[in-house]
């Protein structure tokens, strides 16, 4: 095998697998930096920054940043994260790696769609950084890209002209990776099975794979339609999404008769399933790190099962959620709030599941587990504020205020995060074979999640205050003194959180070179992943779960065996 | 490859054809309700005039649907030969029904009827273009099986793909008559 089909363009799974990995690392580090900057100006909104000068001369000439730069940053930070980092990693990074390994099949069912849903998937995130350095800059638009401003070129401001177009662009292509992706995961999950493991032997993260790869198909369909659409308004003068009547910047646009609503349900019926595509994946890597290191069972692994499916349905009902403060009528708002507050309740199961799985368990706080504590953790603090969020009376005032900016942050962004990390620290062995520093593991974990409460929940108590978002300076407002002190913190809060990320990228680095070799099966669990590589089928004859086993001759047994005395 | 192995390979292709079938519903399902929800929101509607041509691709694509099947059922009975002339006239057929679509999106902006000027027509041109590129898929996959075919190289594990093939050209015949009704009926329905 030549250098590129066995590195570049490999039809492996665990090939592509860490291909995502190292994508979706590349593409968190850049969100990062762009939150750290985002922070800097917003805390010293008058101050004259050097390296704000030297990365955009004209956008922060004499070192301060212009609003549009500001606005234009905190695009490419969501949309960075929530496409290139949360959909990525958990899915694309992890499940190529380990769907296969862990249901007995060889490989993905379509190898090559699988080589190209990745490729594609780096094509679209180089065509979005691309907006960076094209005339104008990177878009203005919010991930959400909503219509009018969206969708009616450079008049709107800086970056909407071609920085925009690469946005959609790189949106769609996204798409089509992903719907590839989805294909390749439901096919393999339904079909590649080795013999004995019948769905509900499969271990959950397998389960949460399968979900997350039905909601992709059905919602990045949608958003691949809506992004048509939107370039073709755009582009080909069309009136998909722009009303008769506009006037942006002292001109009347000549377009008639579109509607900007229907871009956000579009969008939405996307973008809240898209929430469960980030999170469901770490919902799966949680239940099973919390049972390995409990060395017990998960507790009600069919009600997990069945809540996943749950939330996985009722994800593509509650969209309206995001468009209370649209002008929908009333009744809609009530039937909105009550299906999302009803998420409320497959998610409850998952909370006092896992809580159940770690009762009385022989808890071995390894740093992988440590990760999927505070998962728990933080997916209660945010779906705590969520119920709050989700009362159509609540959300006409909070809605653009810091208040959902840190309910979003803690529930996907930070909650899939840790998700991401426990499944790091869980699976690193066997990606490398070798295992990571546990020290190095510890600082870093202690400080990021002191960190990421001393970041967000302040927010909240700021929207409480009627801070709104999206505004690059508000020193200006009266109302707005008392919360200065509030945001100095999340800043240097944020600081230090994002520095000790360092210390994990360090301890990744360190661990190829200088880490402890890794067993076959260093945390002593029972999926398949961890029996030594072997060119002969697995048999699976008991579930994924089999810990404390009453009479085995050790804490555990492995899927494949079928005599534990 | 053993019998289970190439058993596992014919139903994983089906599995992911139906998985992409539920993708392009809820693709042209989102299509739909953009069409149905633009047309509430102003009184700008217009429908597209349907050129008669329309009414003839149509029967170009549904016979090139009967001939399809009808070949690859000889295909499965062992008519090897019939296949391959089966196969080539339904291949010719669906480049026949682009070609038409070519001719009937000409005709419309000949008319006057173009993407940026035309409420309906914005909605047709992007649904049957859409319409056109998934057909344009599965026309390079019929070209490539005819290919295989008349160079003697379609053995039994290429069954599948012909089978494949023929059941995702059904899917877009339908989703055709599904178009065709959107447009000429609902769109035109006062």
């Amino acid at each position: 095998m030549s250098f590129l089909s066995r590195y570049i363009f490999s039809t492996n799974h665990k090939t592509i697998g860490i291909q995502y990995f190292v994508l979706a690392l590349t593409a968190a580090l850049l969100g990062t930096a762009l939150s750290v900057l985002m922070r800097l100006h917003l805390t010293y909104p008058e101050a004259k920054i050097r390296l704000f000068e030297i990365l955009w001369p004209n956008a922060a000439a004499g070192g301060v940043m212009t609003p549009e730069l500001y606005l234009s940053l905190m695009t490419m930070h969501g949309t960075i994260m929530v496409f290139f980092v949360l959909t990525t990693v958990p899915q694309g990074g992890f499940g190529n790696f380990f769907l296969p390994l862990q249901i007995g099949a060889e490989d993905m069912a379509f190898p090559r769609i699988n080589m190209l849903s990745f490729w594609a998937t780096a094509l679209a995130f180089l065509v979005l950084c691309s907006a960076f350095v094209v005339e104008g800059g990177a878009p203005l638009a919010g991930w959400t890209a909503y219509p009018p401003l969206s969708a009616v070129g450079s008049i709107a401001g800086p970056g909407m002209g071609k920085g925009m177009t690469l946005w959609v662009v790189s949106i769609a292509l996204f798409c089509a990776a992903s719907l590839m992706g989805a294909i390749n995961f439901i096919t393999t999950i339904l079909e590649m099975r080795t013999r004995g493991m019948s769905l509900f032997r499969m271990p959950l993260t397998c389960w949460a794979w399968l979900v997350t790869a039905l909601i992709s198909l059905f919602a990045f369909a949608v958003l691949f339609a809506a992004g048509i659409l939107l370039l073709l308004d755009r582009e080909a003068g069309t009136s998909f999404f722009l009303p008769a009547g506009l006037v942006i910047n002292d001109r009347i646009l000549d377009r008639k008769g579109g509607s900007p609503l229907l871009w956000q349900h579009l969008f939405w019926f996307f973008g809240h399933p898209e929430v469960y595509i980030a999170i469901l994946p770490g919902m799966g890597v949680v239940s099973t790190v919390l049972s390995v290191f409990s060395r017990k069972p998960v507790f009600g692994y069919r009600a997990m099962v069945w809540a996943m499916l749950a939330i996985g349905f009722l994800g593509f009902l509650v969209w309206g959620h995001h468009m209370f403060i649209s002008g929908m009528s009333p009744y809609s708002s009530l039937a909105f709030s009550v299906l999302t507050l009803a998420i409320g309740v497959p998610s409850a199961v998952k909370t006092f599941n896992w809580l159940g799985t770690i009762l009385g368990g022989r808890l071995h706080l390894e740093t992988a587990m440590l990760w999927a504590l505070a998962f728990v953790s933080v997916f209660v603090t945010g779906g705590l504020s969520g119920i709050a969020l989700g009362q159509p009376a609540l959300d006409m005032y909070f809605h653009d205020t810091y208040f959902v900016v840190g309910h979003f942050h803690i529930i996907m962004g930070v909650a899939a995060v840790f998700s991401i990390l426990a499944g790091t620290f869980y699976w690193w062995p066997k990606m490398t074979g070798r295992m990571l520093s546990e020290t190095l593991g510890r600082v870093h974990f202690y400080v990021t999640f002191l960190g990421v409460y001393a970041v967000f929940i302040p927010m909240h108590f700021a929207g409480i205050v009627g801070n709104p978002r999206r505004y690059s300076d508000f020193g200006q407002f009266e109302f707005l003194k008392d919360v200065q002190g509030l945001h100095k913190f999340i800043t240097h809060a944020a600081f230090l959180t994002a520095a000790v990320q360092l210390l994990f990228i360090f301890n990744l680095i360190w661990s190829l070179y200088r880490g402890k070799k890794a067993g076959d099966n260093p945390w002593n669990a029972t999926t398949l992943e961890w029996l030594p590589p072997s060119h002969q089928p697995h048999i699976v004859v008991r579930g994924a779960y089999d810990y404390s086993v009453p009479g085995a001759r050790r804490d555990f047994l492995m899927q494949n065996e079928s005599n534990g005395q | 490859m053993n019998v289970a192995a190439a058993g596992a390979r014919r139903r994983a292709s089906f599995t992911g054809l139906y998985a992409f079938f539920a993708t392009m519903i809820m693709f042209f399902g989102a299509f739909t309700s953009a069409m149905v929800v633009r047309r509430g929101a102003s009184k700008d509607w217009q429908g597209v005039p349907t050129p008669n041509l329309l009414w003839i691709n149509t029967g170009v694509l549904a016979l090139s649907s009967v001939v399809a099947e009808r070949a690859r059922r000889d295909l499965q009975n062992g008519n090897r030969r019939l296949f391959n002339t089966l196969w080539a006239a339904a291949t010719v057929l669906g480049a026949c029904f682009v070609a038409g679509q070519i001719i009937v999106w000409r005709d419309l902006q000949q008319a006057g009827v173009y993407i940026n000027s035309h409420s309906g027509g914005a909605f047709f041109y992007v649904g049957t273009v859409a319409h056109a590129a998934h057909l344009a898929g599965g026309w390079i996959a019929m070209v490539y099986l005819l290919v295989r075919a008349f160079s003697l190289q379609l053995g039994p594990g290429r069954r599948t793909a012909v089978d494949i093939t023929t059941l995702y050209w059904h899917f877009l015949g339908v989703l055709w008559l599904y178009l065709l009704w959107l447009f000429w009926f609902w769109g035109n329905w006062e």
